[in-house]
């Protein structure tokens, strides 16, 4: 955990993915539940956040 | 030797391209495929997100286009036949790609067995996939005819319920059933033959060594097939789950979306909205949201596939 903590400081490539990874999921999840409306509506813009963090994400150092 | 010919193979000629620096012959080659690019992909891209911000309508060409910001997108997230249509979208990926796992890695698993007649199975198997989608959904259209049709007569046969007393296209709660068991059908071919090639690729002196380790068939499955086979397995699921997110031509022949809205998944709206209703900017914003979700699912799928492949 101390390691993710500091690699998401250090601007390291791996842990910042996995946050980038996460919302990317939450985000679909959120456009396909059947539940509550207000997470359909703002799962477009959870998506798109942890899509662009993705592609810059995966430009940082290992 | 024709007079163009000779012009080619003229001195001159090879003096021109022996003048290109390596850089130049390459971008001569790839710069066609990069036009092409280009032009069918990325420009259309672009301006498909341009209109998205627009009212603009493709029947009404000579009207003035009004740039609106992001109402299309805020319509669009608050529609709650929309949010039905994610749902039905959702319904129909999760249960194929399951369903085309388990049997398709099933189907692999014991065609990979050496017996008699194996060919032959897997070329009947692989079927199926060989045929048009229009002509799949015609001929299950008539399979599940409550009067006339196989399926109903298969389904009573098994269970002793009434041929004609359950209608799979016409009923709510079976109609989304009813394409997903197609689909499947038509697809687990394809994922079969993708975890073949991935049971045929593991060397057999790997299951030799576990024998001679006395792992039992069971471990063997779990800790050397399953594993070997995984990014294999995982290739077939991006592959099925792109196609079915904008899954259409199958599903139209089927139940063009009904009874109700039930079977109407994004892209059967998608293409109401753009070539029914003509709300060109309004259903340019939905292909946009659509585009940015199956984007940000590969991405991080292809890094899993990536990270399976590196073990």
């Amino acid at each position: 955990m101390i390691g993710f903590i500091s690699g998401l400081f250090g601007l390291r490539r791996g842990p910042w993915e996995i946050v980038a990874t996460i919302i990317i999921a939450v985000g679909v999840v959120m456009l396909m539940q059947p539940f509550v409306m207000w997470a359909f509506t703002y799962s477009f813009i959870t998506t798109l956040v942890g899509t662009v963090l993705f592609i810059v994400v995966s430009h940082f150092r290992e | 030797m024709s007079n163009g010919s000779a012009k080619l193979h003229s001195p001159k000629a090879g003096k021109t391209v022996k003048g290109l620096s390596d850089k130049a012959i390459a971008w001569l080659f790839v710069g066609p495929t990069v036009f092409l690019l280009l032009a069918i992909n990325i420009f259309p891209l672009l301006w498909t997100v341009y209109l998205s911000f627009t009212n603009y309508k493709a029947n009404r060409p000579n009207r003035e286009i009004k740039y609106i910001g992001f109402r299309n997108y805020e319509r669009i997230l608050n529609d709650a036949d929309i949010w039905l249509n994610m749902q039905a979208t959702a319904h129909f990926l999760i249960w194929t790609i399951v369903l085309q796992v388990l049997i398709g890695f099933t189907l692999a698993w014991l065609i990979n067995k050496k017996f008699r007649g194996n060919d032959l199975w897997t070329t009947i198997i692989v079927l199926p996939m060989m045929l048009s989608p229009a002509v799949v959904g015609n001929f299950w259209t008539f399979f599940y005819q409550p009067q006339i049709g196989l399926f109903n007569y298969v389904v009573s046969f098994f269970t002793g319920v009434d041929p004609s007393s359950f209608e799979m296209l016409g009923s709510v709660s079976l109609a989304p059933w009813a394409i997903v068991i197609v689909d499947t059908w038509m697809w687990t071919p394809f994922v079969m033959l993708i975890c073949l090639a991935g049971l045929r690729s593991i060397p057999d002196y790997i299951y030799e060594a576990a024998e001679i380790d006395r792992a039992s068939k069971w471990r063997q499955f779990w800790t050397i097939t399953v594993p070997m086979v995984l990014p294999f397995l995982m290739l077939a699921v991006l592959f099925r789950g792109i196609e079915n997110f904008k899954m259409f031509d199958l599903v139209v022949q089927l139940t063009g979306g009904g009874p109700g809205s039930t079977t109407e998944l994004a892209s059967i709206n998608l293409k109401r909205e753009a070539f029914e209703k003509w709300r060109t900017g309004y259903s340019s914003a939905f292909a946009i949201i659509l585009f940015v979700t199956v984007f940000g699912l590969a991405s991080i799928y292809v890094k899993a596939l990536n990270k399976v492949k590196n073990r």
